[in-house]
């Protein structure tokens, strides 16, 4: 989920703030074609992911790539608009109340060892590292993907060496919101979602690409395992409902201390 | 005379690389101090040292006998030092009198006077007709009159010029030399960055040549362009000798 | 211009008279929110730091008038002034640490929205204060305690803040601050360079505006009687706080007018047509397109566009 966020800043310099809306869509996706379709989220999450690329790279197309140039004000506001269509829109869609998808997989359990684990999360662990790795195989060995990472080192040289610099942007937007339908899928038979969480799954997302560093993959990684150990802290050490404000003052805090992150290049 | 500007030892590193190196100078209160060297000498860092927007590691810098060590540019800036940016920085909806009247804001709290004297800067450095138009909408010539204007509007006694003449034809360069001697005969005493040497050469009462963040030269115009240290520092880079001031 | 302004003011004072109750309720939402998006304007348009999350400012003011008028009998009057106190305080608060840690765009924005949650989390979790069923305050219709028996009286309550505020960022925009804050919006470092003391001005606008939203708050509180958290620290506020003045024209005297004036009615019509059940979030959408509209076609906002309009023709 960071890492499509990651990508997104790191190609583009764009901040997605629609992205943990993006995320709810993904689960909702994911919801219907369960429940509509039978299929299960560990599988149909690839179909989440193709339809928020296909979403994401319209969404680039149409919008962000005329204001890549702009102020970041302009850019904070309308992604900030697609956030509030998505959000309400989903609202709209499936109305308010939280939902869970069912999978065969939710209530199986293992032992490993001496520790006792859910096999649903498990499966998410392990499909969300090799997708990440996939995604690192990719920008390493593929042209388009070393092309995306020229582009997000320095965009001018990569028009210089008449690299379709649109086309990278659209594609780096649309992977980016591929990640987010796919996490999004993955985690849905494990959280329960509603339209109004985009915010918080947003703010997860900051919190974990700001503390990696804004357009660093193996950051975003990082971060993210970072992160979400605070939080499980967190949530043992203070009631459940605390613990938004756990990932809150996290965020205030990341911000003041490294906004560059660990591995990350300063904001423009 | 007391210089207006005295630098002594200044050294500035970022992380592996020492920008800048023990670096001592000072300008008198009406002279014309050009500072050139290679690019990635050291200069705009140097700039960036002396008027605030970087801390020296080490080293004194005092202006107008006081130390401006550690004060924030817009301090700086009030105390009579003002720089411009080498890649200049409009404010670009703005229209030009209002950009000047920001420089001039610093010295003059009410908007009409402030007003008044920004008309003034801009009918000085030649913008006159161009007065009403957005900064955006200014070529290239045109911003760096502009750029040099917001920074008298603001009353300087040393003004930091970071090549002003890049990016500009002949004819705009001869034009800004003759503007800046203008600058410098009604009492301001610069400090200028320049790649061009026949400008350099032209304008300065004394030189001082950088390289490798350190000063390597220093004197009139004409013996640092005779130099063996200076044209070993360019090898491999033409320049023309003009005739000294 | 100025006396299209006079003539405007003129029939927004009689219009009550004329106007069905319904009639009058939205009218003082427009100018509440006008007058909250004007406050926004001083930081937000001016200054051009985008604040996500004034809504925080809005429920500081209204819980602090609200608790001060029922546990300790002060009189929301003096309670309005000790809110816009408390939210200043706040705004100084995240001012400071925003602007001395050097937070711009991005950042800034999840600074802000990072505190309103905070608050919101907060409110909802302390009983003190109402908890998750949130605060309420007893209607009397005493005009000592800010409480009309007559819509009509709020109206021009209302009114009166949206002028207050508008004669506010007039005043700012004729001087030096006013200067400094549009300079500041375009180039700091430029700003900087020239004797510009940022860091004091963006505080300033910053203490300004989050005082006059804290004022805001204490009407919220005694017009609508009940304080829920999720509403009144809400994103969705901040976002109705800022999105008229962006829509009308950030960074203009009378953008978050005009902008209201457009907005709300707007939000009433998407309310009233596809308010009941799950259609409650229409209006958001139709905010979140018109948000995406403005920013690709008329990124400063409808008012400076219609200035040129009018320009146009009158053009030697």
């Amino acid at each position: 989920m960071a890492v499509g966020l990651t990508l997104i800043f790191g190609v583009m310099r764009v901040v997605n703030f629609a992205h943990g809306d993006m995320m709810v869509w993904g689960m909702y996706l994911a919801w219907l074609l369960a429940t509509r379709a039978g299929i299960d989220p560990y599988v149909g999450f690839v179909g989440c992911a193709a339809v928020l690329f296909v979403t994401g790279v319209i969404v680039q197309r149409l919008l962000v790539d005329r204001i890549v140039d702009a102020p970041h004000e302009m850019q904070i506001l309308l992604m900030l608009g697609v956030a509030l269509v998505l959000e309400n829109a989903a609202l709209v869609a499936f109305g308010p109340d939280p939902q869970r998808v069912r999978s065969p997989l939710r209530a199986a359990t293992l032992w490993l060892g001496p520790i006792f684990v859910d096999v649903a999360r498990l499966v998410t662990f392990v499909l969300a590292i090799v997708l990440t790795f996939a995604l690192y195989l990719f920008l390493q060995r593929t042209d388009l993907g070393r092309t995306m990472r020229a582009a997000a080192d320095n965009a001018y040289g990569a028009l210089v060496i008449g690299a379709d610099v649109r086309r990278v942007y659209a594609a780096a937007f649309g992977i980016g919101a591929a990640c987010v339908g796919a996490a999004g899928a993955l985690v849905s038979p494990i959280l329960p979602f509603q339209p109004a969480g985009g915010l918080s799954l947003s703010v997860a997302s900051f919190n974990i690409v700001i503390i990696g560093g804004m357009g660093s993959l193996p950051g975003a990684f990082l971060g993210g395992l970072l992160v979400s150990v605070a939080e499980s802290l967190g949530a043992v050490f203070l009631s459940p409902s605390m613990k938004e404000l756990v990932s809150f003052s996290l965020l205030i805090v990341i911000l003041l201390v490294r906004p560059a992150g660990l591995f990350g290049r300063a904001p423009v | 005379m007391t210089p207006l500007l005295e630098v002594t030892g200044i050294s500035r590193r970022f992380g592996g690389l020492q920008a800048v190196r023990d670096l001592s100078l000072s300008v008198a209160p009406d002279e014309v101090l050009g500072l050139i060297g290679p690019n990635g000498a050291g200069k705009t860092t140097a700039f960036n040292l002396l008027s605030g927007f970087l801390a020296p590691d080490r080293g004194q810098i005092r202006f107008a006998g006081r130390s401006i060590v550690g004060l924030p540019p817009h301090a700086i800036c009030r105390l009579g030092l003002c720089r411009t940016f080498q890649i200049v920085r409009p404010f670009p909806r703005l229209s030009v009198l209002d950009n000047v009247r920001v420089g001039a804001l610093s010295r003059r709290a009410r908007m009409e006077d402030a007003r008044a004297r920004a008309r003034e800067v801009i009918e000085q450095v030649g913008l006159g007709g161009k007065v009403d138009h957005a900064a955006g909408a200014l070529t290239l010539a045109e911003r760096k009159r502009l750029e040099l204007a917001r920074a008298l509007a603001t009353e300087p006694r040393l003004l930091l010029l970071d090549e002003v003449m890049a990016g500009l034809n002949p004819t705009e360069i001869e034009a800004i030399v003759a503007l800046v001697k203008r600058i410098n005969a009604s009492g301001i005493a610069i400090l200028l960055i320049e790649h061009n040497m026949r400008a350099v050469m032209s304008l300065s009462h004394r030189i001082a040549v950088l390289n490798f963040g350190e000063k390597i030269v220093e004197g009139e115009p004409a013996a640092v362009a005779n130099h063996p240290r200076v044209i070993e520092a360019y090898l491999g880079e033409e320049y023309v000798h003009a005739p000294s001031r | 211009m100025k006396w299209l302004a006079a003539a405007a003011l003129a029939v927004l004072l009689a219009l009550p008279a004329v106007l069905s109750s319904y009639a009058v309720t939205v009218f003082i939402f427009i100018f509440f929110y006008a007058f909250l998006g004007q406050a926004w304007n001083i930081v937000g348009g001016y200054a051009g730091q985008l604040s996500a999350g004034h809504a925080a400012f809005v429920g500081l003011g209204a819980y602090a008038s609200a608790l001060l008028s029922a546990e300790v009998g002060l009189t929301p009057w003096i309670g309005m002034l000790v809110g816009g106190v408390l939210s200043a305080a706040l705004g100084t608060v995240v001012g400071y640490l925003g602007f001395r840690f050097g937070l711009r765009g991005f950042y800034f924005v999840l600074l802000t929205v990072a505190f309103a949650e905070v608050c919101r989390i907060v409110a909802l979790n302390t009983d003190a204060v109402g908890g998750a069923l949130g605060y309420y305050i007893t209607f009397t219709g005493n005009p000592r305690q800010f409480q009309f028996q007559d819509n009509r009286v709020y109206y021009y309550v209302a009114l009166g803040l949206m002028l207050m505020a508008t004669l506010v960022v007039a005043a700012i925009e004729r001087r030096r601050f006013g200067a400094y804050l549009i300079a500041i919006r375009e180039d700091e470092g430029a700003c900087e360079a020239l004797g510009v003391n940022t860091f004091r001005y963006k505080m300033l606008a910053m203490v300004v505006s989050s005082f006059l939203t804290g004022v805001g708050g204490t009407f919220y509180a005694f017009y609508l009687f009940s304080l829920q958290p999720n509403a009144v620290f809400g994103i969705p506020l901040s976002v109705e706080i800022i999105i008229r003045p962006i829509v009308g024209g950030a960074g203009t005297v009378l953008g978050p007018i005009l902008g209201s004036f457009i907005l709300s009615p707007l939000a009433e019509v998407a309310r009233v047509y596809f308010g009941q059940g799950g259609w409650s979030g229409v209006h958001l959408i139709a905010y979140g397109i018109l948000l995406i509209a403005v920013v690709l076609f008329l990124p400063q906002g409808a008012y400076p566009a219609l200035r040129r309009l009018w320009a146009r023709p009158a053009a030697r």
